[in-house]
């Protein structure tokens, strides 16, 4: 598979000032304040509370021109303030601002994580480590909820696979599965009564969804450091698949055989698939996936269609040839 | 009926009739305006008050609420008024309804306008393949009727038939809740307080209905909807 994303020089990184400066010559509107009301410019405002910057590279291929241009629509990404206010991070509590509440509760370092299954190299990891030979790269992905929301995000990260290269997986490891931390003194939605979800959060992909160029892990949001409400120190995007896929404040991965479990499955198998791509002529049970609102639009003019896999068709609609894509939902 | 058949001496100097219309009722009305303006605050983002990164998704389940709290409150009127012996609080009950369907208009409006941004084809195929809209759909076409006949003239006119129409709102009450259940994606524990409420304030009836005998519960109601 030829990847699609062009590989950066160093040379090319943007470093954060030069990045924040070319984003207020683009809103033209940094410093209009934090309170952005109802039909303010949705400048891409950044609070004092935002996270240390991180140094990345600016990936061309998923800019907003780029992106504009290919939906041929206005899809300019969301504010902090709308995406670090707007979460469904259930081990927070289940009010979209449940997370944005409660998610300082957790302390994100010292962090490790697991490595296990089918890979030649396996081990429990600092996070320093784990990340340290990566070059982060920003991306601008849509990000579509199975709730029938969507968002557009400039997520900071790197591939999937080249982390999952590392571990040298055997032939035997078919797919990767994903774990969020269990820590209910510090989550109080994994403490309610009964569970909302079954605890821990799990996830899983097909290793060659999890080696797709644009399957992300993420480390930042904006050019920060990720707020823990979005999943800090370390979670998933899968942007052609409903957000629930990407996992959030991972502490394992697993290389296995077998089709991994998945949360979101487990908990209701008629709603919610292992793979839950992102399909408008596949209903959810209960509502329609053929459009979508998107946050943060006009008013009166939020709803717009859904893309086939969020509109990376281009992309991923390989992985699936053959599939029918209303049983694999 | 007048506030001299109470016997007792009015507060104020004030009989019950005059206690209602100049204190009681406005003061109800102007809490049940409460909500809107709390709403409209939220949504222009005036004094503080923000309706969130997804006003849409805010005003459709604020305005939801309200409904149910405000059938909530109508069908708690008789169950107070005989076990508090208050008999005349009957005459809010109307008002109570009336907001309920006020702010069930207004759900369905920020539904059609704000949420579906006009889309009619979209509405007509949610109201017939998403049962949960089904089922609120239903709800609100079944207060209309009620609307409708609120007034002195239709009571009147309506007579007995009036008390055998407007026992809808149990329906209507249920339709709600499980409109609000079944749009739930997990946490149901909101939904299932409502529902447990709504066990009460119907069960509360059902108990009194099954002691009475059926006739005398007949002539009660013609009674109660006579006091308004």
């Amino acid at each position: 598979m030829a990847p699609r994303i062009p590989r950066i020089l160093p040379s090319q990184i943007t470093p954060p000032e030069v990045y924040f400066s070319r984003r207020s010559f683009l809103t033209g509107a940094l410093g209009a304040g934090l309170g952005a009301s109802l039909g303010a410019a949705r400048a891409a405002v950044l609070p004092g509370e935002a996270g240390a910057p991180l140094a990345f590279t600016f990936n061309p291929r998923e800019s907003v021109d780029a992106l504009v241009h290919a939906a041929g629509q206005d899809e300019k990404p969301n504010t902090w303030e709308e995406i670090t206010n707007y979460n469904n991070y259930y081990e927070f509590g289940t009010d979209k601002t449940d997370p944005a509440a409660n998610a300082h509760r957790l302390t994100t370092r010292p962090w490790s994580i697991a490595v296990d299954g089918e890979a030649e190299l396996t081990g429990r990891f600092h996070l320093e480590d784990f990340l340290k030979p990566y070059a982060l790269e920003e991306r601008i992905y849509r990000f579509r909820c199975v709730e029938a929301w969507s968002m557009v995000i400039p997520w900071v990260g790197f591939p999937l696979a080249t982390l999952l290269q590392r571990f040298k997986p055997t032939s035997k490891a078919k797919y990767v599965a994903f774990e969020t931390v269990y820590r209910p003194a510090q989550m109080p939605g994994q403490a309610s009564w009964p569970p909302i979800l079954p605890w821990p959060y799990r996830e899983g992909l097909r290793i060659d969804e999890a080696m797709n160029p644009l399957t992300l892990m993420v480390v930042g949001l904006y050019g920060r450091e990720l707020p823990n409400q979005d999943g800090a120190p370390l979670r998933l995007i899968v942007p052609w698949k409903y957000g629930f896929k990407g996992i959030k404040s991972i502490v394992k991965l697993s290389f296995t055989e077998r089709q991994p479990p998945s949360t979101w499955n487990e908990a209701d198998a008629t709603e919610y698939g292992f793979y839950a791509n992102v399909n408008p002529n596949v209903p959810h049970p209960r509502w329609s996936q053929a459009s979508e609102r998107r946050i943060g639009a006009p008013l009166f003019h939020e709803r717009q269609p859904t893309l086939m896999f969020n509109g990376y068709a281009e992309e991923v609609a390989d992985l699936y040839r053959g599939m029918d894509l209303h049983r694999y939902f | 009926m007048t506030a001299s058949a109470s016997g007792r001496r009015p507060p104020l100097g004030l009989t019950v009739d005059q206690r209602y219309r100049f204190l009681y009722k406005p003061a109800v009305f102007a809490a049940s305006l409460v909500p809107f303006g709390w709403l409209v605050l939220s949504l222009f983002g005036w004094l503080g008050f923000s309706a969130g990164v997804d006003p849409v998704k805010f005003l459709e389940l604020e305005c939801g609420q309200t409904t149910l709290n405000f059938l909530f409150l109508t069908l708690m009127v008789t169950p107070v008024r005989q076990l508090a012996g208050l008999p005349h609080l009957v005459r809010l009950r109307r008002m109570l309804g009336l907001f309920a369907f006020f702010y069930a208009l207004l759900h369905f409006s920020v539904y059609v306008v704000l949420d579906l941004d006009f889309d009619w084809r979209m509405l007509g195929a949610d109201i017939v393949k998403r049962p949960y809209i089904t089922v609120g759909f239903s709800a609100l076409l079944m207060l209309i009727p009620l609307a409708l006949s609120s007034t002195n003239r239709m009571m009147r006119r309506l007579g007995r038939r009036w008390g055998k129409l407007h026992r809808l709102v149990y329906l209507i009450a249920a339709f709600g809740v499980w409109h609000y259940y079944w749009q739930e994606k997990r946490d149901v524990r909101e939904p299932l307080l409502y529902a447990a409420v709504l066990t009460l304030l119907l069960g509360y009836r059902a108990v009194r209905a099954w002691r009475q005998k059926p006739g005398a519960l007949r002539a009660e109601s013609w009674a109660q909807s006579k006091l308004e």
